[in-house]
């Protein structure tokens, strides 16, 4: 049985009540403590530094070329906390409310509440690290609105949010490195956990320049190593983010909880062509102030400029009247999907629609105007509104133009749903640890406060809480009873034996020698999975898929072509390792799309859709957390945890 | 917008590791989309030395939208190729013409010696924020974020000196391998936040020094620090920290 610890007691009590019941570990005993981390973006970074700061020794991986790359970095909107500094009604219930119910009622009250109290302990830790946070003329914290909410509660600075927060929790993560209470490993990757006398005690490591693999013990092992969007080939990820980490705790017995959710975001720059390598993402902040439409017309092949306003379909506000373009992800995604596929799309590949800024250029313009108390003729208002935008949203632009070739400031974006964000991930406990005792997941690597789909804003919340103000405590918890554990040395016949099996596997992919590329590998995985396993799923589809994954893994392992040696820098080598593992997960995702036999949040099963084509869930049957045990070749079993909501009561998510 | 596609011939600095001698190697990139990439071309030639039985070109990338800094190709003796304020993988093929030889290089410079190919060794930087690049806040001890207003102007220049992204593309560009524009991008984010006060002269100090240690070589003004910078870090941080760092030098107290 899956216990997730959730502490007894009012919602409002239940963090409290832990943080003064947990136990602890003295300072003396912290110094002979030692924690792995794998990955340094905001979870791992924040994590890291703060259990360095505690005075636990600190060994922490990445497999960039320093810890500041992870791909947190690349979040552009902003982050969320229940400040209210706008006196718009904001609260701690309304961002757990919000969050319950954008993520269509598949997640943990508990987890989701302690995620909105910590809310604003971040903005205040975040503000005094010297995060250059946008600010109002007065001097004080600026706020903007986000998808999927009624009230400014988004902390934001400018488009580079991610990479100020990043920034923020690095310099702390090296400021530890410098005080020698962390040691960093850039460019090494972990290529499994060691388990001794059924603990997580530590991993196998491969140095990505020379090659070798190295053993490193543990007390515990933190996995903070991202989402597993790259199963997609083509998704807004980095190139080097992947699911390797999560899928050796996987196959040592972490239970992997609703890998099918997954989210589809609704304004990314379209595809180009078959060369493409990664998706861009254009910020939902862009949907604050840009009006999305199609032609009302079916294959309009009009320049957009030429659609007169009474010939252009704003359907995300004709259907949602309440929240208009700012209806949460999963929404917004499939009615662009619904319009493409009934035939409205627009640009020469029809998989797109627009995101204008026009009307919002005029509107600024004008507010420009009034505020300098000018009579300005219609170009001046156009390029006093057009500063504006650029001062909110100019390196987005900038962006696109580079990508497009176009000038979003003249033209109407083409924007069209990309993958994004992986909700699924390791099964986790309140104290965020996976049923491996000592292994725990942070961020976006574990499952527990997105349900079924992400409001934005809320990744960056989710990192930062688990890794400054969730871990720190937790840990304690369970290291409180580790404190006559030595360091146990690396030379230990479990070390020995997962290095073996790690070495066993390298040679393995080496010696295949076939003909077809990792890449090529990867391509017709994401498409298998995109097409079947996508924005919209049935059972058909995704039965189909299975056998095709399936088809695929064989192929790989039979034919994959790997350049270069073992004792090397092989990037190749390293890509492989990932793309196998990434196969894997693509025949469980669909194996749980498949079994989930409702629709909820990113999880779209056409089976199961209400007549005005919105997602229906189905309470009675799948009101609890789909987490697999991995039994063996294609062989999984399914855990249950069901979903206890005794604050919120789940109803059809309304957003008309 | 019209699109084609274009033949171009690469010349490519091939290093095995970093204790061998590299040299140039020449390859043909054909049929290349002026939609792509600079890096989807790359990517395109290594499908294809992979498939020849050769050795793919080693480069470092990942977020490839620009922002974590990790692309860093010199290209025809520019770092990150031609197009103004960009990177390596926001540069498109649009910016060549059908027939160009294009030169890629790594970064040269001593401080971030070459790993394999066109991959460089930029630890150097980790080590200069070792040094003082942080506010020295432990998690848990913040005031209410409100509590201590920021004027705005501040705050604005602060964010566009944190604004750089670390790929040393100031280095790569500058005659003497100077680390001045970074150094001072980061003095400058934080050294202008009340914030980062307390800390300032000890900061200046310990980075110019850590940066001195790294090998990276002196500034002359030259600017082709700024004219390269993917973000557009002004030079005037640069000024910022000389003139902090007269000050600290004068006031120190140890």
């Amino acid at each position: 049985m899956l216990n997730s610890k959730i502490p007894a007691g009012p919602l409002e009590t239940k963090w409290k009540n832990y943080k003064s019941t947990c136990k602890l570990v003295n300072p003396a005993n912290k110094r002979s403590l030692e924690v792995i981390v794998i990955g340094t973006g905001l979870a791992g970074a924040s994590a890291a530094a703060s259990l360095g700061e505690l005075g636990y020794k600190v060994k922490a991986f990445c497999f960039q070329d320093s810890p500041r790359r992870a791909h947190s970095i690349a979040a552009q909107g902003g982050i969320n906390a229940a400040k209210n500094y706008q006196n718009d009604g904001d609260s701690v219930y309304r961002l757990f409310y919000d969050t319950i119910k954008g993520g269509d009622y598949r997640a943990r009250e508990g987890n989701v509440h302690r995620l909105a109290e910590v809310s604003t302990n971040i903005i205040d830790q975040c503000v005094a690290q010297g995060v250059p946070f946008a600010r109002e003329y007065g001097g004080l914290l600026s706020n903007r609105s986000f998808g999927g909410t009624q009230v400014q509660r988004t902390f934001y600075a400018a488009g580079q949010t991610g990479q100020q927060l990043l920034i923020g929790a690095y310099q702390a993560l090296e400021r530890q490195v410098a005080l020698g209470n962390v040691t960093m490993y850039a460019r090494h990757e972990m290529l499994d956990i060691v388990m001794i006398d059924g603990k997580a005690r530590g991993i196998i490591a491969r140095n990505l320049v020379t090659g070798e693999l190295e053993r490193h013990f543990g007390h515990a092992v933190l996995l903070c190593s991202g989402g597993y969007g790259n199963v997609f080939y083509l998704s807004t990820n980095a190139m080097g983010s992947n699911v390797t980490a999560a899928w050796k705790a996987h196959r040592k017995g972490a239970y992997f909880s609703n890998p099918c959710f997954t989210q589809i975001h609704p304004t990314c720059i379209p595809v180009s062509g078959d060369h493409q390598s990664k998706l861009t993402l254009m910020s939902e902040s862009l949907r604050n102030d840009g009006r999305i439409w199609v032609p009302k017309k079916q294959g309009d092949t009009r320049k957009p400029n030429e659609i007169p306003e009474e010939e252009r379909d704003y359907y995300l506000e004709r259907r949602y009247p309440a929240f208009g373009n700012l209806v949460p992800r999963d929404v917004a995604s499939r009615a662009a999907k619904e319009r493409c596929d009934a035939g409205y799309g627009v640009g020469t590949s029809k998989q797109a629609v627009y995101l204008d800024y026009a009307a919002a250029i005029q509107r600024y313009g004008k507010i420009e105007a009034g505020k300098r108390g000018i009579n300005a003729d219609a170009d001046t208002i156009t390029q006093m509104g057009k500063d504006v935008v650029k001062e909110k949203y100019g390196n987005l632009f900038d962006m696109y133009a580079k990508i497009t070739g176009e000038n979003p400031y003249e033209v109407p974006m083409r924007i069209y749903p990309a993958v994004h964000y992986t909700m699924g991930g390791l099964w986790v406990d309140y104290e965020l640890m996976t049923n491996i005792p000592g292994l725990y997941a942070l961020g976006e690597a574990n499952f527990s406060d997105h349900g079924a789909n992400r409001l934005g804003a809320s990744a960056l919340m989710q990192g930062l809480a688990d890794g400054y103000f969730v871990i720190p405590y937790t840990i304690g918890n369970y290291l409180a009873d580790e404190i006559r554990v030595k360091a146990i040395s690396t030379d230990h016949p479990a070390f020995a034996e997962a290095e073996s099996k790690v070495r066993d596997r390298i040679h393995m992919l080496m010696n295949i020698k076939g003909t077809k590329t990792v890449e090529s590998f990867h391509k017709r995985l994401g498409k298998i999975i995109w097409d079947k396993c996508g924005m919209a799923r049935n059972a058909e589809g995704l039965k189909q898929a299975i056998k095709e994954v399936q088809q695929l893994k064989q192929e790989f392992w039979s034919d994959v072509r790997i350049p270069g040696e073992i004792n090397e820098m092989n990037p190749e080598l390293d890509k492989a390792n990932r793309v196998a593992d990434f196969i894997e997960l693509g025949e469980l995702m669909c194996i749980d799309a498949l079994n989930r036999e409702e629709s909820c949040g990113g999880h779209f099963r056409e089976e199961h859709q209400t007549e005005e084509g919105e997602a229906l869930r189905h309470d009675d049957k799948f009101m609890y957390v789909a987490s697999w045990e991995m039994k063996g070749e294609h062989e999984w079993q399914l855990h249950k945890e069901e979903l206890n909501y005794e604050v919120v009561k789940p109803s059809q998510r309304s957003y008309k | 917008m019209e699109h084609k596609n274009i033949n171009v011939k690469l010349k490519v600095w091939r290093q095995k590791n970093s204790k061998e001698k590299g040299s140039f190697e020449t390859y043909n990139a054909n049929n290349i989309s002026q939609e792509m990439s600079f890096l989807e071309m790359f990517d395109v030639l290594n499908e294809q030395l992979i498939v020849e039985g050769k050795d793919p070109v080693a480069f470092d990338h990942d977020c490839r939208e620009g922002i974590c800094g990790m692309c860093s190709m010199y290209i025809n003796g520019r770092p990150h190729g031609p197009w103004q304020a960009n990177t390596t993988c926001q540069l498109h093929m649009r910016a060549f013409n059908d027939g160009d030889t294009i030169v890629v290089e790594p970064w040269r410079a001593n401080a971030f010696p070459v790993v394999k190919d066109l991959m460089v060794d930029r630890s150097a930087f980790d080590r200069v924020i070792q040094a003082g690049g942080y506010i020295s806040v432990n998690t848990g001890n913040a005031v209410d974020a409100n509590a201590l207003p920021v004027d705005k102007a501040k705050a604005d220049a602060a964010f566009a000196a944190a604004a750089c992204i670390g790929c040393g593309a100031c280095v790569a560009a500058c005659k003497n391998s100077s680390a001045m524009l970074f150094v001072s991008a980061k003095a400058a984010h934080l050294n202008q936040l009340p914030q980062g006060e307390p800390e300032k002269k000890t900061r200046v100090i310990n980075m110019v020094a850590q940066m001195d240690k790294e090998g990276f070589g002196a500034c002359t003004n030259t600017g082709a620090c700024e004219a390269v910078c993917p973000k557009e870090i002004s030079i005037t941080n640069i000024a910022r920290l000389n003139a902090d760092y007269a000050v600290a030098s004068l006031t120190a107290t140890k």
